[in-house]
């Protein structure tokens, strides 16, 4: 009843006798091979299985308690400012990186290793016992589960009740063999293969979604880029702000499609005052053109991710993206964008960086604000008290000097060095900050030229609506993952493999027919559980009544009625 | 829904909460009175047996429910057996039935679960969507879902004697939900806009329900066999016995003689753990296809994703140590232990105090 490719510690499988026991220890001369073999044996056994799976459980939480780089760098940056004497130790640890981590890897890949050890010769054994027959009837019976005795009714034969047994097993899904001899008749049953099957394909498919992962994440790539309302993005390298493709992606493959922002809009909860102001809904609207194709009109939205073209566009951030010009002192037009500010809360105070390296007698930069909804604090501070545009304002501090722009270092587009500048308004400066409301311009300081702040809906701002005065942005993800379907299916594939080899009884029945001197035939039920099986006795039990009657409905001649 | 309406509904959806807690509290009454008459009645009997030992005649079996037959030797003076469901007999060592008590903690148990009901289908109706969406929602729907699965598993088995601890727990539960998570009713935010914010989140209530019966019968288990080895004892070693008996005999919880043995026990624990491991696996799949969807990756090792990981790992472990020798038993229960702690601990601790991507404590 052992299942012999089992490891060897399992519950189930054949207690080890104390040669067998020893043999690894008393045997002075193993061999590299005996060592070998030892090795494997000890990897692939039960105990190193839940040893590994325990540690891999303790190895995840130090994870959850430090900042990760992968999901969370600026927690990082912020615990080493924090715990300076600390951080650089826990980092040779690879505290910060648990998940990718030496130990943390082997500890996982150890497990697996052991997972594809244990399952193969599994999946060999299964394959024969499907094709094998039911082991022969036990000699006593009376030891097993759910033992239980019936006569036959009179005039039964031994060999026919057991043609019965077998017909009524065989339709309840049993395999069946039957044995006869001279003084008894028996049928060996099993039913439950499915168990094994689906706990052989739950580890296979554990195996199958980590090899996916590992390589299959290869294959992709994830880019980010910003658009303003308006704006178009060609999926191509270089239109992106950032991309990481994987190990094996090819850039020349990117499907050159198109994607324009037609229209982001947001809806703000008004009605209840607890929740005043809080977003309710984000909404992209936007135009896809594939490549040589028609324009087709779509939708991202938070949840509702984009696929189109073989990607995957997800919205991941918004705000406002006030459009200034600065023009220089002899009317051309040195700059015009709208440049996409970074909301700093939740009711969207944005900070937002202009630089304009030429066409003015200085390099100018110029850090600004921009509230949504302006509302002034008692200490004079501005402050956005609305996310949506009800009274917009913006506020720059102007700088000049040196951009750094022209050591070709690259610089983020949302930062600006102020070592190499000097301040010309807020701050100490003694000069107010530019304020402008959609539609106004000022003159920057030194007689550079004039900053506007451009209304993009003049008309509307006039009749005192400004909603549509300054466009959005939105941040776009757009994500290639070959893997997904695949993970997918192999995850159906681990709940199928639950499902059956956690819930679908395994178990060995026998009926046995005995005729005794004086011809009344004994009948004998019984069962075997292999695994959990809480229903085995009663299932016997009602083998046994079920057979009973079927015998006694088949009875030729209606004798002495029976008592059992 | 208008304003006023909802402030309304949710203040009867509160009346109805605080009064399901109050109606919890009486039945965690109950069912404790019911461990103590459990306690008295094997005392009862044990001394009962000792006094037939020596020769007196039998006293009234203090029993109720399950008749006593007075008949003359040991054996058949002790209650028939009664089940613990169709297919479990209840091996305990003295089988006892249904005091009063126990009645009135499992009628007062559905009362409290009715209101319990009410007040989260009226926070749902104030809200204008389901009643899970913030710490103070979870704790109240989940707890809903844990009761509701112990009153469902109630009907297969019977496993009343766990009714102190889960009145207990959801009891805790709920007070810390009202005391220290509660918010006003608030639209969801659209990174909750999903439908799998119904399936995820209510599946992980399910498995959680299951987990903390795996978890009671666990650690009820341990104490069985604890009581079970010294009872051993006794019988092999009464010298030896008797030198622990002042410490165990006060450590010693005298109802467990009216529960199933160990090994009954284990099994209970085991077929309601494995349930609870199917459904905690297919939320920790939804829930990746959800961060797809709203984040981008399936997978990030988000700190609640990692604890979700943690749990499902340990409950394998806890799987395989019931299929490992010399893991059977008491150390596969502590592992069941371990497990729901780490349940617990995402639920209560991960939520509120650990940085991360699922900040919808609404704290
Ligand atoms: C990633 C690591 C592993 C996980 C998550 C895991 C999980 C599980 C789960 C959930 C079950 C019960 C479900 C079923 O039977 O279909 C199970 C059963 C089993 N596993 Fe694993 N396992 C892992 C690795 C291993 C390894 C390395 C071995 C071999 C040493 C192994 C051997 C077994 C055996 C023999 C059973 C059947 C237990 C029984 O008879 O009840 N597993 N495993």
């Amino acid at each position: 009843m052992a299942t012999l490719s089992r490891p060897s510690d399992h519950y189930d499988s054949r207690p080890q006798t104390p040669q067998s026991l020893q043999s690894g220890v008393v045997q002075p001369k193993l061999g590299w091979r005996g060592w070998l073999r030892w090795f494997w044996r000890q990897l692939t056994s039960m105990r190193t299985a839940l040893f590994l799976l325990l540690m891999l459980a303790i190895a995840a939480i130090p994870g959850s308690l430090v900042p990760q780089r992968s999901s969370d760098p600026n927690g990082v940056s912020q615990y080493f400012a924090d715990n300076p004497d600390l951080a650089p130790t826990l980092d040779k640890l690879q505290a910060f990186d648990v998940y990718t981590s030496a130990w943390f890897s082997a500890i996982y890949l150890l497990l697996f290793i052991s997972l594809i050890g244990c399952v193969i010769p599994r999946t060999k054994h299964h394959f024969q016992a499907l094709r094998a027959k039911p082991p022969t009837t036990p000699a006593r019976l009376a030891r097993l589960s759910g033992f239980t005795e019936r006569e036959a009714p009179a005039h039964t034969d031994a060999a026919i009740a057991i043609t019965h047994a077998r017909t009524l097993l065989k339709s309840s899904g049993y395999r069946v063999a039957r044995f006869d001899s001279d003084t008894e008749s028996s049928v060996s049953a099993e039913r439950g293969y499915l168990r094994e099957t689906g706990n052989l394909i739950f580890h296979g498919a554990l195996v199958a979604i980590l090899v996916t992962v590992g390589f299959g994440g290869g294959y992709g790539f994830s880019g980010q880029r910003v658009l303003v309302e308006g704006q178009t993005f060609v999926n191509t390298l270089l239109a992106y702000d950032s991309f990481s493709p994987g190990r094996f992606f090819d850039d020349t493959t990117l499907d050159p499609y198109t994607l324009s922002l037609d229209d982001f809009s947001v809806s703000y909860e008004q009605q209840n005052l607890q929740a005043y102001g809080q977003p309710i809904d984000f909404t992209a609207d936007v135009t896809v053109t594939p490549k040589g194709g028609a324009a087709e009109p779509a939708a991202v939205k938070v949840n509702g991710p984009l696929r189109t073209n073989g990607t995957n566009i997800y919205l991941l951030g918004n705000g406002y993206a006030p459009t200034i010009t600065v023009t220089a002192p002899d009317g051309t037009v040195v700059f015009s964008d709208s440049v996409p500010f970074l909301p700093q809360d939740a009711n969207l105070t944005s900070l937002g960086i202009v630089k304009v390296p030429d066409g003015l007698a200085e390099q100018l930069g110029m850090i600004g604000f921009f509230y949504p909804t302006q509302d002034k604090a008692a200490s004079g501070a501005n402050f956005s008290s609305y996310p949506d545009l009800e009274y917009p304002l913006l506020t720059l501090n102007v700088y000049t000097g040196d951009l750094g722009l022209d050591d070709g270092v690259p610089t983020s587009v949302y930062a600006l060095d102020t070592d190499t500048l000097t301040q010309k308004t807020g701050g100490t400066t003694d000069v107010d900050s530019i304020e402008l409301k959609p539609g106004e311009s000022a003159e920057l300081p030194g007689d550079l030229g004039t900053v506007s702040f451009v209304d993009n809906n003049p008309a509307a701002s006039a009749a005192g609506d400004f909603t549509k005065s300054v466009p959005r942005f939105a941040s776009f993800d757009i994500h290639h993952d070959p893997t997904q379907i695949w993970l997918i299916s192999f995850s159906m594939l681990v709940l199928f493999g639950l499902f059956t080899g956690l819930l679908v009884p395994r178990r060995r029945v026998w009926v046995k027919a005995t005729t005794g001197a004086d011809g009344t035939v004994h009948l004998q039920y019984a069962g075997l559980a292999r695994g959990d099986d809480p229903a085995l006795e009663a299932a016997v039990a009602t083998l046994a009544d079920r057979h009973v009657k079927l015998l006694k409905t088949h009875q030729p001649v209606v004798a002495t009625p029976e008592t059992t | 829904m208008n304003l006023t309406d909802s402030a309304l509904l949710n203040s009867y959806s509160l009346y109805a909460l605080y009064s399901a807690m109050a109606v919890y509290a009486l039945a965690f009454i109950a069912f404790a009175v019911d461990l103590a008459r459990r306690s008295s009645a094997v005392d009862a009997i044990e001394t009962d047996e000792a006094a037939e030992l020596a020769g007196a005649a039998p006293a009234g079996a203090a029993l109720n429910g399950t008749a006593a037959s007075a008949g003359g030797t040991l054996t058949l003076k002790r209650p028939v057996l009664s089940r613990i469901s169709a297919r479990m007999d209840n091996d305990a060592a003295l089988p006892y039935g249904r005091s009063s008590s126990l009645r009135v903690g499992v009628a007062l148990t559905v009362l409290a679960w009715t209101l319990h009901l009410a007040a989260a289908i009226m926070r749902g109706f104030a809200a204008d969507r389901v009643p899970w969406a913030n710490m103070y929602e979870f704790a109240m729907t989940g707890t809903l879902l844990i009761m509701t699965v112990f009153l469902i598993v109630l009907l297969r088995a019977d496993l009343r004697f766990l009714g102190t601890f889960v009145t207990g727990l959801v009891l805790v539960l709920l007070g810390v939900a009202a005391l220290k998570f509660y918010v006003e009713v608030a639209p969801l935010p659209p990174a909750l806009q999903s439908a799998w914010l119904v399936i995820h989140v209510f599946v992980a209530s399910l498995a959680t329900g299951m987990f903390a019966l795996g978890f009671a019968l666990s650690a009820v288990q341990l104490l069985q066999a604890r009581r079970e080895n010294i009872a051993l004892d006794e019988q092999t070693a009464p010298q030896r016995s008797a030198q622990r008996s002042t410490v165990a005999s006060a450590l010693r919880f005298r109802f467990l003689a009216t529960l199933p043995s160990a090994a009954t026990l284990e099994n209970l624990a085991y077929r309601i753990s494995i349930i609870g491991f199917i459904l905690w696996t297919f939320t920790l799949m939804a829930g990746s296809i959800w961060a797809e969807q709203a984040w981008g990756r399936y997978w990030g090792w988000d700190t609640k994703e990692v604890w979700t990981f943690i749990i499902w790992v340990i409950y394998a472990g806890y799987i395989h140590a019931r299929a490992t020798r010399g893991w059977r038993g008491s150390r596969s229960a502590w592992l069941a232990i371990i497990g729901f702690s780490a349940v617990m601990f995402n639920f209560g601790i991960v939520n509120v105090f650990f940085k991360g991507l699922h900040a919808y404590s609404g704290l």
